[in-house]
């Protein structure tokens, strides 16, 4: 694993998806999310560990209990850098529309 | 004038592609020549208000677009795209990057590789393109770099960050 912040890299393991999956219903503890993977339990630590450092969920300590929850605005961040490409992709090919539009009426 | 041409961006984060497929109102040969001559490029590739300049084009394999997104206040952005393979009316498959305005490519921000195919679709075409990266957060390193840039960060103003993505 590479020991810089990537987001992206986190989110592209199926584990970890589905921890992500987990936590946005509730905040849980690492035992009751290692509850549901076959995966030995030290793994799914280590696959909560990357989601910490990517800043995609975060802990709480209550008491003993140390729980995780999602952070929603990182993840919202994720998904701006996406939506700003695909308007940046929206425009270029309104424009394109003009300019084929532009190159069929000076055939006709 | 708003028309209900097909347009679909999708996200495939685990293997760190984008698809874009877009309907065009025109002929294939047509939307062909607008993705792969110069001369059309120039009039849409950069989104408003930023213009493209070509400075060399060169359609085969092993040949490349070398060209510019020009601000209104003449800033320039240049970047260049590498025909890898090349089947015409069909398909092309490039690699994209920033460089000089020499062509010398900066080999320190991410590249991406482009699939783009061409099908007829009724009387129109259908632009299937594939963007992939080695990591998503390429593009987010990408669209940071016009925030650095000093270019406006308000979502009102997002063509502006096109001016980095270069594409």
């Amino acid at each position: 694993m590479k020991l810089r912040r990537d987001p992206f890299q986190a989110i592209a393991d199926p584990t970890r998806r589905a921890i992500l999956v987990l936590l946005a219903s509730q905040a849980m503890t690492a035992g009751a999310i290692a509850d549901n993977f076959a995966a030995a339990r030290p793994t799914i630590s280590k696959h909560i560990q990357i989601l910490s450092e990517c800043e995609l969920i975060e802990s709480n300590q209550q008491g003993r209990e140390i729980s995780y929850q999602i952070k929603i605005d990182k993840m919202k961040e994720i998904d701006k850098w996406l939506e700003q490409f695909r308007k940046i992709w929206e425009s270029r090919f309104s424009q394109l529309d003009n300019v084929l539009l532009a190159i069929q009426k000076g055939k006709k | 004038m708003k028309n209900n041409l097909q347009f679909d961006f999708l996200v495939d984060k685990e293997k760190n592609a984008i698809t874009i497929r877009r309907e065009f109102l025109a002929k294939r040969q047509l939307v062909w020549d607008a993705y792969t001559k110069s001369e059309i490029l120039d009039q849409w590739f950069a989104p408003q208000p930023l213009t493209t300049k070509t400075k060399s084009m060169d359609f085969r394999e092993g040949g490349h677009w070398l060209y510019a997104m020009v601000e209104p206040e003449g800033k320039e952005y240049w970047g260049r795209l590498d025909y890898v393979k090349i089947q015409p009316l069909e398909n092309y498959t490039a690699l994209d990057g920033f460089c000089d305005e020499n062509g010398n490519l900066n080999m320190q921000l991410p590249r991406a590789n482009w699939s783009v195919t061409f099908q007829d679709f009724d009387q129109n075409s259908l632009v299937l393109s594939v963007i992939t990266y080695q990591s998503l957060s390429d593009l987010e390193t990408v669209i940071q770099m016009g925030l650095k840039e000093g270019l406006t960060s308000t979502l009102e103003r997002l063509d502006d960050l096109l001016i980095t993505l270069k594409k």
